[in-house]
């Protein structure tokens, strides 16, 4: 049981969102884990500038000969080192990073609009049309989401755009379901009642006061699915059946190192990988700050 | 609750009906068939070939026949790529791998999982709280196919203790790095949630009314608080419970297991569509299946819940 | 020697805003057998000294100062020689029944446990001294609830579960920490009859921590009145009624509204009737255990109300918890839909109506909740949650004069215009509430619904909500309903009441009728039940108790209740009689056959 406290009275009016700010900000972990994002995404958008070769370029002198030749240094342009082609390791990294964070972002917001969308309306009409909404729901989420992926990117064509489909159209439906409890928590809330009974619109409602009020869980919700997002990707480019050659994913990175390990290329493989770990805990850790920071429930 | 088992059952048959009918129908609608190839069959060929598999009939004729063959004799049809084996005999080969090494995954993740996490909450602001959370945190973002190679360069490349792949029927040699590296950052989300639900129990009225009984620690532990701290992470089980089979097409592939993994991706790649469709349709329905076990363990733990 | 001997304890709890001084050196003493009120609103700090005393208190509390029980110190012990104490010398009670008992064990678990813990009894012998206590605090159907779980009990049934619970080591010292808040009256007579019993048949010390005076005055010889973490007068219950020396007591005790002081005359009642309302029915379907996919039930949540208001005047709708009084009124509004019935604004029928066509109507007619937090937007500041209603209604109102309106009518209900930047959050439960109801005046309408207005606010804050209500009805000449289960507020503002049982009204008359000369058995038990803050009164009162628990509204006949003479008539319906002009009561049989014996089921 929490102890009631008096507030002090302030004399400026301060927002759930500023009190939501002023906790992340406490919170050191998440604060340093988006500084440390900010940087990477200006790294990857920056480095291409410096990048001495393109993603597909061969540089032959190396090719085979990755072991003795190919390691990172600074002398031959090859900052990361090169692969087993010959191919630079800077560029590809750098592009690497810039396809997972995308895949993350655009990922993460089909699902946050379609998801919002279909929970909000489905949680707002309730009823029959709610009992068939979330029985579709139900169903698709019986099906593993890899599987769907993989299978839309075998049936399709392989692109970066059949990616963004595929986990937009598995990801929005926990989505869908979170948002949907909350709308139906928020209806029986007075002051939408208030609302109702001052004549205010449903399409008002909606508007005012319900997305409003969503917005804290589902920019929580969405916080946690841009890893998830990213993690999904890496998978299905490390088995191969992601983005095509020349381009490339972290996923795809991680593993082609892997297969290299054995023959002394060690960096092939930790580099991508740092890049990786390092974007997915950043993530995992703005997640966590934003989560304690929006919903005071959860503390 | 058997009446409960019968109308969750009730429901997964819909359930199922539609998965099967949707991956029929984007099998159906994709571009290219199974024996389109760089070098194109002359077309007396390729309409023998169509009649043999049924591909000629109307598209519902064989959406019946493969339904009713399912549903009747549980049978997934003849593999398009290996003229002398069926559907069925590729999931009786790989199944049983995979189901071996992902309910050990299974095993590992949820009770090392659940109890750091109950170890930590416990503890909490400890030392061990600490390091259980720390350790949840590094785990998540270590995914199977980041494990994987990890593993390998420590045990078999670096210190050479364990092979590093293959089978041979299940010797605990081969299972131990597929296990670690398929559990691992399932174990530490359950380690999270269990601690944190945990956490909010501990703080709940029926604990404070328990202490006031002046019962001792761990009766309020074990008998109050362990199994409304369940309940989130039951839920919790069944995504688990679907990740770690379908992780099982990492494994396979990284450590030459030859489980269904194997079978899928390769499918994939050679667009053997009724493999796909019998693969894909027998994960949807383990999924389900375990959906239902999910629901009774949650009927079990909260008594409100009694259909 | 007392059985509890608190001396300069101090409470403190650090919060991420800084540390909080909760308790700021409180003494106290408890004698064997007597039973001791503490008394003080909500954050004054009064639970939080015996959480110390019995070691419950939240992770970032500390506790300094000495707590001794017979004589023996206990606060800050360690947990293991605490166990050996709590539950067995001491107990402690709360206020909420529905979260206090763990969820999935069933009530003979959680009794025998305790038995099991303290004195080694297990098995059969655990079981019959439960039940030898689960009869002692008269529980219906004691034997079967052993096997049940807490969802399946009414909140009073699960708050004897808890007393059964702590008397079972019978312990020489009872904490109840407002035992009887979250019940309904009739159901809180019955419990604090209960603890009076026990006290003296078990010769237990309570401590009875408390907001109301009411109760305080029923139950406790000596009285702890508490403010701020620090005890502001202390003395014997008599002392402090009739000779409180504090302002602060003398302001509670003035605040508290009672049923036994003059309150000014009804106003007019010549009016022409604005609303009427007739044979208003709302049914819920819902489903029930039972069949492969459940069976479906209505509940008859409102079944059946006439009623008519008239300009200027406020009716008082009252009744238990579950009696249909707010779906009444949000019928009335129109908020959700009527099963049958026909409900009349000024001329207009407001029954199945589209929302457009309702519009022009909700201007005129408002309503204010229960929840002063709850009911207001958490994301925007109060001005804007003010300015909304006049969006939808005058939409072609300039901003300037939109915020000057707001402003203004800040300034009417008791609030300075500088907050008018402040969030819900940012304000106390009154000054919500004043928004609230700036809210619904803002568009100065002909009649307001206010739903448990009060219910939830401090007595001194409820006093000054109330007052402003009555100012305002004046000032804008409007009608009101006034819905709460507490009798002695709605006397207070009430011109008619009507009272409510299971959906459908039992007695409706004007306010001094009613509770001069109630007529229905129903009535009658409710006005015994409020406790009034007068310790000698209420020593000298009789009270008039129904037997059994309250019928759900799911259960067949239960409109019966009151008329066992026609119980056989599943589909009978008492009808409303007038026996004066202006009193209309429900058919009944006298209140001897429905005390007697054999009615109870």
């Amino acid at each position: 049981m929490a102890f009631a406290a008096n507030a002090p009275s302030v004399a400026k009016g301060r927002s759930l969102w500023g009190d939501a700010r002023i906790r992340y900000l406490r919170n050191r972990a998440a604060v340093l884990a988006s500084c440390v994002l900010v940087l990477l995404i200006a790294f990857v958008l920056i480095g291409p500038v410096f990048a001495q070769y393109s993603i597909e370029e061969i540089d032959w002198g190396i090719m085979g000969q990755a072991a003795e030749l190919g390691k990172p240094t600074l002398a031959n342009g090859h900052f990361f080192g090169a692969d087993d082609l010959g191919r630079d390791l800077y560029a590809r990294t750098l592009q690497g990073t810039t396809t997972s964070l995308m895949v993350g972002l655009i990922g993460a917001s089909v699902a946050l609009v379609v998801g919002t969308a279909y929970g909000a309306i489905a949680g707002y009409v309730g009823g029959r049309t709610d009992n068939i909404m979330m029985r579709i729901v139900d169903i698709l989420m019986a099906i593993p989401s890899t599987l769907v992926i993989i299978l839309l990117m075998v049936i399709f064509e392989r692109s970066l755009i059949m990616i963004f489909i595929g986990l937009g159209l598995t990801g929005w439906l926990t989505m869908s379901r979170v948002v949907r409890g909350q709308t139906l928590s928020l209806m029986q809330r007075e002051f939408v009642e208030a609302a109702r009974a001052s004549g205010v619109s449903d399409v008002m409602i909606i508007w005012r006061h319900i997305l409003p009020n969503l917005l804290g869980v589902v920019i929580v919700y969405a916080s946690i699915l841009v890893p998830e997002m990213i993690l999904a990707e890496s998978f299905i480019s490390f088995l191969g059946l992601g983005v095509q050659e020349p381009n490339t994913s972290l996923g795809a990175l991680i593993a082609e190192g892997a297969g290299t390990m054995a023959y002394g290329t060690l960096w092939q493989l930790m580099i991508p990988l740092s890049f990786f770990m390092l974007t997915i805990l950043c993530m995992f850790f703005i997640g966590d700050g934003l989560r304690d920071a929006l919903d005071p429930k959860d503390r | 609750m058997f009446r409960f088992i019968l109308n969750r059952l009730i429901y997964a048959v819909p359930t199922m009906l539609v998965m099967i009918v949707a991956c029929f129908v984007l099998m159906h609608v994709a571009p290219g068939g199974p024996f389109t190839s760089e070098r194109p069959l002359p077309p007396q060929v390729l309409a023998n070939i169509e009649a043999r598999y049924g591909l000629d009939q109307p598209y519902w004729k064989q959406l019946w026949d493969y339904i009713a063959n399912i549903v009747l004799r549980f049978d997934f049809g003849p593999s398009f790529q290996y003229k002398d084996r069926d559907v069925n005999d590729v999931i009786a080969q790989g199944f049983p791998i995979t189901l071996t090494y992902g309910v050990l995954s299974f095993i590992a993740a949820t009770t090392i999982g659940i109890s750091l996490g109950l170890l930590a909450a416990l503890r909490q602001n400890t030392l061990a709280d600490y390091l259980a959370v720390g350790f949840s945190f590094v785990a998540q973002v270590l995914p199977n196919f980041v494990m994987g190679p990890i593993l390998i360069l420590i045990f078999t490349l670096h210190l050479g203790w364990l092979p590093g792949g293959g089978w041979y029927g299940g010797q605990w040699q081969y299972l131990i790095m597929p296990v670690i590296a398929l559990s691992t950052s399932y174990m530490a989300s359950i380690a999270r949630i269990t601690r944190s639900s945990m956490l909010e129990v501990l703080n709940s009225n029926f604990i404070r009314t328990a202490k006031a009984k002046g019962l001792p620690t761990h009766r309020i532990v074990v008998q109050h608080a362990l199994k409304p701290a369940m309940l989130p992470v039951v839920s919790y089980l069944s995504p688990v419970f679907v990740y770690v089979i379908t992780g099982s097409v990492f494994v396979d592939i990284y450590f030459s297991t030859g489980g269904l993994g194997q079978a899928y991706v390769n499918s994939a790649l050679n667009r053997d569509y009724s493999v796909l469709l019998g693969t894909t349709i027998l994960y949807g329905g383990l999924t389900i299946f375990f959906n239902l076990v999910t629901d009774l363990l949650y009927a079990w733990l909260d008594p409100k819940i009694r259909y | 020697m007392a059985v509890l001997d608190i001396s300069q304890l101090d409470v403190r709890f650090d919060t991420p805003d800084g540390q909080i001084h909760a308790v700021r050196g409180v003494n106290l003493t408890i004698e064997a057998g007597e039973c001791l009120g503490v008394v003080g609103e909500s954050g004054s700090g009064k639970s939080q000294s015996f959480l110390a005393a019995m070691g419950l208190l939240a992770r970032n509390g500390t506790a300094k100062g000495s707590v001794k029980l017979d004589g023996q110190e206990i606060l800050n012990l360690p947990i293991g020689q605490l166990n050996a104490l709590r539950g067995q010398s001491m107990t402690m009670i709360f206020q909420d029944p529905l979260t206090a008992l763990t969820p999935h064990l069933r009530i003979g678990e959680q009794m025998a446990e305790v038995l099991s813990v303290h004195a080694g009894i297990n098995g059969r012998a655990a079981r019959s001294r439960s039940l030898e206590w689960l009869d002692k605090v008269r529980m219906p159907d004691a034997a079967r609830r052993l096997g049940q779980f807490p969802h399946e009990l009414s909140g009073g049934q699960r708050q004897r579960v808890m007393i059964a619970m702590a008397m079972l080591m019978q312990p020489r010292l009872l904490i109840a920490d407002e035992p009887t808040t979250a019940l309904d009256v009739t159901v809180q007579a019955e419990i604090l009859d209960l603890m009076a019993d026990l006290q003296r048949s078990e010769n237990t010390a309570i401590a009875l921590i408390t907001h109301d005076m009411g109760v305080v005055a029923r139950m406790c010889d000596r009285i702890e009145v508490m403010r701020h973490g620090s005890y502001v007068e202390s003395g014997k219950a008599d002392d402090i009624f009739y000779h409180p020396q504090h302002t602060y007591t003398r302001t509670l005790l003035d605040a508290m509204p009672r049923l036994d002081t003059p309150v000014a005359p009804p106003s007019r009642q010549t009016t022409p009737p604005i609303m009427t309302a007739k044979g208003i029915k709302v049914h819920f379907p819902i489903r029930l255990p039972g069949g492969l996919f459940g069976r479906r039930g209505v509940v008859r949540a409102v079944d059946g109300v006439d009623l008519e208001i008239r300009a200027g005047e406020t009716l008082g709708l009252v009744g238990e918890s579950g009696c249909g009084k707010s779906t009444l009124a949000r019928a009335l509004l129109q908020l959700i839909p009527t099963t049958a019935g026909q409900v009349t604004w000024m001329g207009k029928t407001l029954t199945n109506r589209r929302a457009a066509e309702l519009k022009s109507c909700r201007q005129d007619l408002q309503i204010v909740f229960q929840d002063p937090v709850a009911s207001l937007d958490p994301r925007m500041t109060i001005a804007a949650s003010i300015a909304e209603p006049l969006l939808t209604h005058e939409p072609d109102l300039s901003p300037d004069a939109r915020r000057g309106k707001v402003r203004d009518m800040l300034e009417r209900v008791g609030l300075d215009h500088a907050m008018q930047n402040r969030y819900p959050h940012e304000l106390s439960g009154g000054q919500n509430q004043r928004v609230g109801i700036a809210r619904a005046m803002i568009t100065r309408p002909k009649m307001i619904v206010c739903d448990e207005a009060v219910s939830a606010l401090d007595v001194s804050v409820q006093a000054q909500i109330l007052e402003l209500l009555k100012d305002l009805r004046r000032e804008f000449d409007m009608s009101m309903i006034f819905i709460s289960h507490d009798l002695s507020v709605v006397r207070e503002v009430a011109d008619r009441i009507m009272v409510l049982y299971l959906g459908r009204p039992v007695e409706i008359a004007p306010r001094d009728q009613i509770f001069d000369h109630a007529q229905h058995p129903y009535t009658q038990s409710l006005i015994s039940a409020v406790p009034v803050p007068d310790p000698r009164a209420e020593r000298s009162r009789t009270r008039l108790k129904l037997p059994g628990e309250l019928p759900s509204v799911m259960t067949q006949g239960s409109q019966l209740r009151f008329l066992p003479s026609r119980a056989e008539q599943l589909e009978y319906e008492p009808a409303l009689q007038e026996v004066s002009p202006g009193h209309w009561v429900a058919e009944h049989d006298p209140i001897d056959t429905i005390l007697a014996p054999e009615q109870i089921r």
